[in-house]
């Protein structure tokens, strides 16, 4: 409060705040700068992070050299990314509805099911999810993998979902029901857009945990040519014929952390309404 | 109106109710069928595999007690879970003394603390395998950058192998995790610092309580439930930890740095003894539901609901 009045106070805060943030934010630059290095400086120490020569893409081309290419790891990401987003929104936005607006026979007991499985670590039931993947035909495959990630999202994406659905005034959707619309019209015209920030926020989620997912991947995913980026870069990272291209892992990383870091910035608003949702209620 | 014609209606009606019912049931199906094929389902099978001996390939035999017997002499297990435990204690606190001060740093309205917010969250939305992989750089003694900084600072004047020692791994990956995970910490402390009702803490400070009574006395209380849910997110993450330990120090030097997961990992799929994995799973989940509800009672506030 003080340092708001005092100039002098002020002037510490932000200096403060300065440093921090440009703590918090340097090895997230000093990756992405170290990347840009030829690939013979980029073995040495990244004293300093940027490149002294010239700027080359030498480490992004040493990278596409790993596993099946660059950009067939990378096309795995994003459909399972997009994949995850794409369900996750569909079957949260149908049951956020149902359990907001519909009553049925064991409506809660449903609910509570859905919520609670948030208490108990998805680690803790990877042995049967490989042999019910397996069973299905679902291991090694991309869409196993998403059917496992949006699983993983429900939880909290129905509590999100129905949420929004009970803060639209249920006198809009009787007055498009009197009207004569049917059940599935009133959700998709005239409910859907009154959710579409809870829709945003249950996609950003959705993306950057299936984007981010190591563990599963690296799992479930048995054969190279399917691996997602993490696991690929991973593999980078353990480095051929006993040596680790440091420049590759660098580029990797960048390459991983870049959409999330823009994704984060330009729908902020939402992810942080999402965390604060839980932290409230 | 004649009794038929009220029975018509009665029956149209109770029909509708019931497609009303029909449809609010086919909503919630898609969620309630996922969750129960990949979630409890798998969740009742652990508890089936456990008591078995479980190949990958070839008949499961049930085996009764025999993994949760095994369990008690492996010796690595209970390593990794005192591990596991003594690295979770640490981050939790660790990442409480980031993320509190953080908190009440960003806690005002401005633009510019708008920034500064956003400055200590932005690691949170990097993946922990995109992390992990930046601090396996930089923990790297010829490549990397802390020894080489250390060397250039003169800190130090021999080279420092992080990798080489346990207490090299365990403080690297701490400044990884306070460094990765304060910001997801720091906006829940933050929003329950400003959930306090502002009449309170004006009231207080008319009674004349000092800013440090008015946060410890007032404020800290007051958010119980938010410090209850950082503080159970931030233990059951710990807990869980994995990604950070298998890219970075593979367990070592000398299976220092085995975590439970990871020892359940390498058990179900390394030598994929299946059923061994799913007993020592149980073990853990029974482990963090307990820690999980010993929080929760500890943070109960004593005169119900604090909001």
């Amino acid at each position: 409060m003080s340092a708001r009045v005092n100039p002098l106070g002020r002037a510490a805060y932000h200096m403060i705040g300065t440093v921090l943030a440009l703590t918090f934010i340097a090895p997230l630059v000093w990756a992405f700068l170290s990347s840009l290095k030829p690939a013979a400086e980029a073995r040495l120490p990244p004293l300093p992070p940027w490149p002294t020569g010239s700027v080359t893409v030498e480490n992004y081309v040493a990278l596409d050299g790993y596993g099946v290419g660059f950009w067939s790891h990378a096309s795995n990401s994003v459909i399972v990314s997009i994949g995850t987003v794409v369900l996750t929104v569909i079957i949260s936005v149908l049951g956020g509805y149902g359990f907001s607006r519909f009553r049925f026979p064991f409506k809660s007991v449903f609910f509570i099911m859905i919520i609670s499985t948030i208490m108990i670590p998805f680690q803790s039931i990877l042995t049967p999810l490989f042999l019910i993947l397996s069973k299905a035909g679902l291991q090694n495959s991309l869409f196993g993998l998403v059917l496992i990630y949006v699983t993983l999202q429900l939880p909290f994406s129905i509590f999100m979902m129905r949420n929004a659905f009970d803060a639209v005034p249920i006198e809009i959707e009787e007055a498009a029901r009197v009207d004569g619309a049917s059940v599935f019209t009133v959700l998709t015209r005239v409910m859907l857009p009154l959710v579409a920030p809870g829709i945003v926020t249950v996609a950003i989620f959705a993306f950057l945990a299936a984007w981010n997912e190591f563990l599963a991947a690296l799992i479930f995913l048995t054969d190279q040519e399917k691996y997602t980026l993490p696991v690929l870069i991973v593999a980078v990272r353990s480095g051929r014929y006993g040596s680790v291209d440091w420049g590759a892992v660098q580029s990797g990383v960048t390459v991983m952390m870049i959409p999330c870091v823009i994704l984060f910035l330009l729908l902020q608003r939402y992810y942080v309404r999402g965390l604060t949702a839980g932290a409230v209620k | 109106m004649s009794q038929a014609d009220l029975a018509v209606k009665t029956r149209r009606r109770m029909g509708s109710q019931r497609r009303r019912e029909m449809a609010g049931l086919l909503f919630v199906l898609p969620a309630m069928a996922l969750v129960l094929v990949f979630f409890l389902i798998p969740l009742c099978m652990t508890v089936w595999m456990s008591f078995h001996n479980w190949p990958l390939m070839g008949a499961p035999k049930w085996t009764g007690l025999d993994n949760y017997a095994a369990m008690l002499k492996d010796r690595r297990f209970w390593g990794a879970m005192e591990f596991t435990i003594w690295y979770s204690i640490v981050a939790t606190i660790a990442i409480f003394g980031v993320a509190f001060p953080l908190a009440l740093f960003v806690e005002r309205p401005g633009r510019t603390t708008a920034i500064y917010r956003t400055a200590f969250f932005l690691p949170v939305v990097v993946g922990f395998g995109s992390a992990s992989l930046l601090w396996a750089w930089f923990m790297n003694v010829d490549s990397g950058l802390f020894s080489p900084a250390a060397v250039a600072m003169g800190l130090t004047d021999e080279p420092v192998n992080l990798m080489a020692t346990t207490d090299g791994v365990f403080w690297s990956i701490m400044v990884l995790v306070v460094w990765k995970t304060a910001g997801f910490s720091m906006i829940l402390l933050m929003t329950g610092l400003q959930s306090v009702p502002h009449d309170i803490i004006e009231a207080a400070h008319i009674d004349g309580a000092n800013r440090f009574q008015r946060f410890w006395r007032i404020k800290l209380p007051l958010m119980r439930r938010t410090l209850a849910l950082a503080l159970i997110l931030s233990v059951a993450g710990s807990m869980l930890a994995f990604d950070q330990f298998y890219i970075i120090s593979n367990g070592g030097p000398r299976n220092s740095t085995l975590t439970a997961v990871y020892w359940i990992f390498s058990q179900s799929f390394v030598s994929f003894k299946l059923g061994y994995g799913a007993a020592l799973s149980m073990v853990l989940l029974v482990i963090l539901v307990i820690i999980s509800i010993a929080q929760l009672w500890l943070l109960r506030s004593p005169t119900g609901d604090a909001k």
